[in-house]
């Protein structure tokens, strides 16, 4: 036990470092970033959009400020790693490399759609690619991304699992029944605690007994560090370190990604518990995408022509997933009462 | 006095109906010729007038009620300066159900026993598998005097009932069904279908034809290829008729008849009822069974007015709108199941009639003329006899007329 | 033929199938070192090791949770309640995340896990530990719901939910456990999901039951046989899917139903049968369809008020006499 609390300070003093200390990444992943982020950001507003049109329905999380976070962390760990989300999950499932015209489809409740218009916006799930959903009860997911650590290591297989939550749900009782088990059994999982102040309306110092999240492991042996959420480049670098110690089979570790979300918790959320300004100063001064996209032009990692060419990109992708995903049918009536159960030879 | 509302005799054959349903409640107002309820026989759905003034006073017998006998009262009406007192220990008394005779006049007959809560006792209580056993056996369970809690009629009434043998309320043919052994349970993979008036008529009157007829069977070939020139031919010339086939065999079985008197007959027990005019039963099959409407005269009547009637009595046929005179009587069938690419079949007489035609489809067969082998549309009619009327020679002449006819149909024109 | 213990049953057709497949593993509160609660998982943590038999701490909602993941990720865990009463601490990760996913994903994301445990009244528990579960869990679409009876049952049907491709309820019976049955020997016994079983044959009125109160409704038909009653027994086995096929062709052959069980009467199994006899069998019925279930009441600790809570074999027999219009 002394030396899993010893590593415990090591990451964080890491990350205390400051942003002058992380190694700075090679041009092509700095466009990668941008690329990834600018994706999830101009789909996320897509989505914004086509709610208001009323075509989308139901609950619907936007992701729009926290791009940094998944974005970061994708690219620090491998195709075989799996990810686990919660309801807040289109970006999540976008740089696991989901077609955006299926998720996008998913949406608009279609049978395209990647769970076949029948999860809608909190269930997005593609195994193959190591997504796992998707999960509508907060903290739900938590256990399951720890069960899908154990499945790893039971198999000997080398891989992680990045269990992504928000701070709304670190405070519910199964997170720590999970951390519990996972660092008992030394689960190669990551846990992820995305920390964008707000847990539906109610900010973090008003549910919390110590707003410090990334400490919430110590007490069962779990090292925590946390990060700028803010700043793809920390991101990465942090990730890389936390996948490295999950990997390790030291047992799990705990990121909290602080961040911000800039638009409601919903698409139905009255947004009183903060103010305008509060927002958008956020915006102009922290928001990660300008961040990127000023430090890729004073590193000369690319000119504005390959920036804007990026946007065109980016902006036909949704355009064309928006597209598929108002032509592709409605599912049919069978699928009512398909994949209830798996269908079994009697 | 109220004036009972009786269940109406609507057939010959009719003992009890359904009453489908009603068209005024208590308390309404009814002129004579108000229609006051809908009845479903054997045949049809049927509608009850009011034959007096007054004020509709009672309902003694709920819609949906089934197996009502005939003369039975179903609703009384107060007269003209009557009022509700006046209604005072009547239709408690309800009359005994139909003995058996059609011609029975309404006669109060042995109260029934009230069960012992007091309440309404129109409704019968029967267990849902009892009602089921009495409906395949025949048995009204007005009749029987339930076991159960509160006079509820369950299975092992129904069992004493048969093994006691009582006579089913609603048979037509004077056997028991006591020996009746008892209904085999259904299972899963069976659907219980409730069997309609109009079927349990089917199914009585054609099993009594089945086991009273001595029936034979002629079949000849008839070639149809000039009758189908001279149809189209005709066809082609007007618009306010489309002949089909099956009016040509009306019309030439109707003119057959009338060539052959001694087969236009029934048996009539110590006689034989010989008719004066043609009348033809087509069988039309509808919903849930068949109707025969009846061409009257129809060896009088030209093929296009045969067509139209024909058009007209199997659409309202179909509708359940035929009025009783347009299916009753009739003095020999048609069937013709050619339209389903049936080649030839032997159908059952209805009785008490002597006589039933079936036609099969025609088509093209191989034929042999003059030693040299041709094609010719042939359609196959058998005729069903009644031995009793109808003997051989009699149903050959028969039979070689209709060839006759269709093969030369200009003849039918004469 | 040989005389074995239900519990004997239950370990050998997980042992069994352990063997067959590498990935199928025990979890679970005392599973392995303490060999289970019950003793159920006895012997197994010699024959499979710690990483196939693992004991888990006092944490339902997580370990079901977890038990969950591992299934999502293809593993194919038997995570045993030391009794469902403490998995309603768990329910919600049952019902959403095991009961749901694979809807939710579009058939992409499926859960082969059995949860299992003793469920419904031990012997002088009380209310929280006495809970009948099979109505709860039976109502969920996305759960196979099984309830044995015999070591027969146990094995073969334990074998089956194993090898099942979806999450399963398996709901034992504490007092069962130690009951002895003839069992065929046969190292593949496997039952089929959905299928009940006639236990005894009889003309004139069926008793429906499953787990434990079998056995009552059993000892009710002997009583009936007595007094002339021919009853008819059948062991529902699985509680979900439902082999209301089996019940509608002995309700044809009785005409009368008595459905029987240890949960509440209020929208139980019970309550089920009813009225799928009435959707499916209305014309059957010679009788109304009478339940025999607990009373409407917490199960109380005093032992003459626990007997009266139960169903009791002359319960079922007087139930059986009403619906067959005998009087006493």
């Amino acid at each position: 036990m002394a030396r899993t609390a010893a590593k415990t300070k090591a990451p964080r003093k890491a990350a205390e470092r400051g942003e002058n200390d992380a190694p700075p990444v090679a041009d092509d992943l700095l466009l990668d970033f941008y690329g990834g982020m600018l994706l999830v950001r101009r789909f996320e507003e897509k989505v914004g959009q086509m709610y208001g049109m009323g075509l989308i329905g139901g609950f619907c999380h936007l992701y729009i400020g926290q791009e940094a976070v998944v974005v970061g962390m994708e690219a620090a760990i491998g195709p075989d790693d799996a990810v686990i989300a919660s309801y807040r999950c289109h970006g999540h499932a976008l740089v696991r490399g989901v077609e955006p015209k299926a998720v996008m489809a998913e949406l608009t409740g279609r049978a395209d759609g990647v769970s076949k218009g029948k999860g809608g916006s909190m269930h997005i799930f593609d195994p193959e690619r190591g997504f796992y959903g998707g999960h509508g009860i907060v903290g739900a997911q938590v256990p399951l991304g720890a069960g899908i650590a154990f499945a790893q290591k039971y198999r000997k297989e080398n891989n992680i699992t990045l269990t992504f939550f928000g701070e709304g749900a670190a405070n519910q009782g199964q997170v720590y029944e999970t951390f519990n088990m996972a660092s008992l059994w030394k689960l190669p999982v990551v846990f992820v605690v995305e920390n964008n102040r707000y847990a539906m309306g109610t900010a973090v110092a008003r549910a919390k007994a110590g707003t410090e999240l990334c400490h919430r492991g110590e007490a069962f042996g779990i090292p925590g560090v946390r990060v700028d959420g803010m700043d793809v480049e920390k991101v990465y670098a942090a990730t890389l370190e936390a996948a490295a110690h999950a990997r390790s089979g030291e047992g799990p570790i705990l990121v909290e990604m602080q961040t911000y979300r800039y638009r409601g918790h919903s698409m139905s959320d009255p947004a009183k518990y903060r103010t305008r300004d509060e927002v958008q100063k956020i915006r102009t001064e922290r928001d990660p995408i300008d961040h990127l996209r000023e430090t890729i032009a004073r590193r000369g990692a690319a000119d504005d022509d390959r920036l804007r060419q990026i946007d065109r990109d980016v902006k036909s992708r949704v355009a064309e997933a928006a597209e598929f995903a108002q032509i592709s049918p409605e599912p049919d009536l069978s699928e009512l009462l398909t994949d209830i159960t798996v269908e079994t030879a009697a | 006095m109220p004036i009972e509302i009786i269940m109406p005799q609507l057939s010959p054959t009719m003992e009890a109906g359904t009453l489908a349903r009603w068209l005024v409640k208590e308390g309404d107002d009814v002129a004579s010729g108000d229609i006051l309820a809908e009845i479903e026989t054997d045949k049809a759905t049927m509608e009850v007038e009011a034959v007096d003034e007054g004020r509709v006073g009672r309902i003694l017998v709920a819609e949906g009620t089934d197996n009502v006998p005939v003369n039975r009262a179903i609703a009384l009406l107060l007269e003209d300066g009557e009022d509700a007192s006046a209604l005072e220990g009547i239709g408690d008394e309800t009359p005994a159900p139909a003995a058996g005779s059609p011609a029975a006049e309404p006669s109060p007959g042995a109260k029934r026993a009230a069960p012992e809560d007091g309440a309404d006792d129109s409704r019968v209580r029967a267990s849902p598998l009892a009602r089921s056993m009495a409906r395949q056996t025949g048995l009204e369970l007005v009749t029987l005097t339930g076991s159960g809690p509160r006079g509820r009629i369950v299975k092992r009434d129904i069992e004493a009932a048969l093994a006691s043998g009582a006579a089913p309320a609603t048979a037509h043919a004077p056997h028991p069904v006591a020996a009746t052994p008892e209904p085999r349970p259904p299972v899963a993979g069976f659907v219980e279908v409730r069997v309609s008036n109009m079927r349990r008529v089917i199914a009585e009157r054609l099993q009594e034809a089945k086991r009273t007829i001595p029936h034979f069977y002629l079949t000849v070939d008839c070639e149809l290829d000039r009758l189908l020139a001279m149809r189209k031919d005709l066809n082609d010339r007007g618009e306010d008729y489309k002949l089909s086939v099956n009016d040509f065999v009306i019309r030439a079985l109707a003119l057959a008849l009338g060539k052959t008197p001694d087969a236009n007959a029934q048996w009539a027990g110590d006689t034989i009822r010989r008719f004066a005019t043609v009348d033809i039963s087509v069988a039309v099959a509808v919903e849930g069974g068949l109707v025969t409407p009846i061409v009257r005269h129809a060896d009088a009547k030209g093929l296009a007015t045969i067509s139209r009637e024909m058009k007209d009595l199997a659409a309202r046929a179909r509708e359940g709108k035929l009025a009783p005179e347009e299916y009753r009587g009739g003095g020999f069938s048609l069937s013709n199941l050619g339209m389903y690419g049936v080649r030839q079949f032997d159908a059952v007489i209805n009785p008490p009639q002597a006589g039933i035609l079936a036609v099969g489809a025609g088509e093209q067969r191989p034929v042999v003329k003059d030693g040299a082998l041709h094609v010719a549309t042939v359609m196959s009619c058998t005729l069903s006899c009644d031995h009793r009327v109808i003997d051989g020679a009699i149903g050959a002449r028969l039979l070689t007329a209709f060839k006759g006819y269709i093969e030369d149909p200009l003849a039918m024109l004469l | 033929m040989a005389g074995i213990t239900v519990r004997e049953a239950l370990r050998d057709a997980m042992a069994e199938e352990m063997r067959r497949d590498g990935d199928v593993l025990l979890i679970g509160e005392e599973v392995a070192q303490y060999q289970g609660a019950y003793k159920v998982s006895q012997g197994l943590l010699d024959e499979f090791g710690e990483w196939r038999v693992i004991d888990t701490p006092i944490t339902e909602h997580g370990f079901a949770g977890l038990s969950i993941g591992l299934a999502m990720a293809g593993l194919k865990p038997i995570t045993e309640f030391m009794t469902f009463n403490f998995a309603m601490q768990a329910i919600d990760q049952i019902v959403n995340s095991a009961g749901k996913t694979l809807y939710m994903s579009g058939g992409k994301v499926r859960c082969p896990i059995v949860f299992r445990g003793p469920n419904g009244a031990a012997a002088r528990v009380a209310a929280q530990h006495s809970q009948d579960y099979a109505s709860w869990y039976g109502h969920v679409p996305g759960l196979k719901v099984i309830a044995p009876f015999s070591a027969e049952d146990a094995k073969g049907l334990l074998k089956a939910a194993i090898r099942d491709p979806n999450p399963v309820i398996f709901l034992e019976n504490e007092i069962l456990y130690g009951q002895t049955f003839d069992l065929p020997d046969d190292d593949d016994l496997v039952l089929p999901i959905g299928k009940a079983k006639i236990e005894r044959e009889g003309r004139d009125v069926t008793i429906v039951a499953y787990s434990i109160m079998v056995a009552k409704a059993l000892q009710a038909a002997e009583t009936l046989a007595d007094e002339g009653i021919d009853a008819e027994v059948v062991n529902l086995r699985t509680i979900r899917p439902m082999d209301t096929a089996t019940v509608i062709e002995s309700l044809g052959r009785t005409g009368r139903l008595v459905c029987v069980e240890e949960g509440w009467a209020f929208s139980g199994i019970g309550a089920e049968l009813a009225a799928v006899a009435m959707e499916e069998g209305f014309d059957l019925l010679d009788a109304p369809v009478r339940r025999v279930t607990a009373v409407d009441a917490p199960l109380p600790y005093a032992a003459n008020l626990e007997d009266a809570a139960l169903p009791r074999a002359e319960r079922i027999a007087a139930a059986a006499r009403d619906v067959c219009y005998v009087k006493t």
